[in-house]
């Protein structure tokens, strides 16, 4: 069964070709990444995924809703988060996960927090501003806060970036046994091919908004003839053929 | 349409706990106001020795400035609604929340109404023992005047909270400026009467004209002016659409775009 299927999906901004004819679907309770240098269109084939852009033609349905016209019935079993973008800094992380609890409909809050600090080790920093805090620490209120309402659907842009390998490996590691427990479909956007390698059963790969390559990580690296994501990667930004030496 | 109140209080949550947690912005709210009533307090004491119109009335000039604060609270506690989630960067999350635009719309408006009550309601109170003037004594009319101006003021504050979404955060100041160009035309200290007849019917087109005139109905004649709240009541509604309507559009647009995942500082 498929949590999300895609076809022949669109974006232009202006003549610019964003996203180029996609079409895939992702297996419930997989983990998928989608690779490709700056500009190969994850971002935008993420933010359309979340309904946050609209595409130029296309659908996408999600969790078995169109994400275009109903996104609304989807959402409250989704949850994103990205480095990129902030919770207020001025709430402490209490606050931010009450008022986000809120919007999701948590049943129980105070009892799901109180869950999530536990596990979350976010104890000693619960009360204090989310402004600030730490890269590690906010990649933890920013887990917590994804994982308020147990989306089934996980869409995560570049989760370990600027971590360092320590806290990275704990995020992947945690975001791993939450989908062994739950059953959860995860979708991320990486630049990480060490951590795509780790987490992912499937892999896009993505070049000027089409999907040129997909498989599993080990299947692509067999097919390239290469010894790891990395060289894979390497090979699709470059365009060289499968096998040959660089 | 539906419309979560769980969703719309988890918002004015988020916005009461900046307030709760910062005095200096309390402070801020209730300054300006108390300020300008103040100031036209003692302009008012003036006229009154000085100008037989004003002497008719006492008070007429605080009443006037405190009316527009409400409005111009109205707009600011909108827009300010807005801009904070544009300075923190919060919008991307909020856009792939379960928040439906128009509940955002709708908490913008609550806590306008609790920042409006905070700013101008100390001025209010101040002007009882500083100028022996209370508002209060307008009686029900006041509650229809300020709801009119509200009304308004929100109207405006969507606006700019749309422009600001359309042309970035370079449109900030539109929250504070946009709405002083209305305040000539509003006829606040001045019946309409005494802009140049080719103006006045674009005072009239404005609801906030409608008040004042009604507002000084009351204060000279002892009257309520029926017919002119009705019509600042059927201008409000036409606006307060409009200004809904574009800030709806402009959310479109934003989507389009993809503006909504990187707006910000």
């Amino acid at each position: 069964m498929s949590a999300i299927e895609v076809q022949a999906l669109f974006k232009s901004f202006g003549p610019i070709k964003a996203v180029d004819g996609l079409d895939f679907s992702i297996k419930a309770g997989s983990t998928t990444a989608l690779l490709g240098g700056n500009g190969a269109g994850k971002t935008t084939t993420l933010s359309m995924l979340l309904g946050l852009l609209l595409p130029t033609s296309g659908s996408i349905t999600v969790l078995g809703e169109d994400m275009v016209r109903h996104r609304y019935r989807v959402l409250p079993r989704m949850n994103f988060s990205s480095p990129y973008v902030d919770l207020p800094h001025r709430l402490s992380v209490r606050q931010n996960l009450k008022v986000y609890g809120g919007l999701y409909g948590v049943e129980r809050l105070a009892d799901r927090i109180a869950e999530l600090t536990a596990e979350l080790e976010l104890g000693e920093f619960i009360d204090r501003p989310a402004g600030k805090l730490s890269a590690g620490q906010k990649t933890r209120v920013a887990l917590a806060k994804a994982l308020l309402n147990k989306p089934d659907l996980l869409l995560l842009d570049e989760p370990t970036a600027s971590l360092d390998p320590d806290t990275a490996d704990w995020v992947r590691g945690w975001f791993h046994s939450y989908q062994r427990a739950t059953g959860a479909t995860i979708v991320l956007a990486s630049h990480n091919m060490t951590e795509v390698e780790r987490m992912c059963d499937h892999v896009l790969m993505m070049k000027q908004g089409r999907i040129v390559d997909q498989g599993s990580p080990a299947d692509l690296i067999a097919r390239f003839g290469r010894a790891s994501m990395e060289e894979v990667f390497l090979d699709i930004a470059r365009d060289r053929r499968r096998g040959e030496e660089r | 349409m539906s419309l979560s109140s769980r969703r719309i209080q988890a918002m004015c949550l988020r916005h009461l706990y900046i307030l709760k947690g910062s005095w200096p912005r309390l402070l801020e709210m209730a300054y300006w106001p108390a300020v300008n009533m103040v100031v036209w307090g003692f302009t008012n004491r003036f006229f009154a020795e000085h100008s037989t119109w004003v002497a008719q009335a006492g008070g007429i000039l605080i009443g006037a400035v405190l009316l527009w604060d409400v409005m111009f609270r109205g707009n600011l506690g909108v827009a300010l609604s807005f801009l904070e989630e544009m300075w923190s960067r919060n919008l991307g999350h909020l856009s792939v929340s379960p928040l439906r635009p128009h509940e955002l719309v709708v908490s913008m408006l609550t806590m306008s109404l609790i920042r409006t009550v905070i700013g101008v309601l100390p001025a209010a109170l101040l002007a009882i023992p500083l100028y022996h003037y209370s508002i209060f004594t307008l009686g029900l009319p006041l509650v229809a005047f300020w709801f009119c101006l509200m009304v308004s003021g929100w109207a405006m504050g969507l606006a700019v909270s749309a422009l600001v979404l359309r042309f970035g955060l370079g449109a900030e100041s539109l929250a504070w400026v946009l709405i002083f160009a209305m305040a000539p035309l509003a006829g606040i200290y001045y019946p309409i009467s005494t802009l140049p007849a080719w103006l006045q019917p674009v005072a009239w087109a404005l609801p906030p004209a409608h008040v004042f005139e009604g507002m000084r109905a009351v204060v000279f004649e002892g009257t309520m002016r029926l017919d002119l709240l009705a019509s600042a009541l059927a201008l409000n509604a036409v606006y307060l659409a409009l200004g809904a309507g574009l800030f709806l559009w402009a959310w479109h647009g934003a989507r389009v775009r993809g503006a909504l995942l990187n707006v910000g500082e």
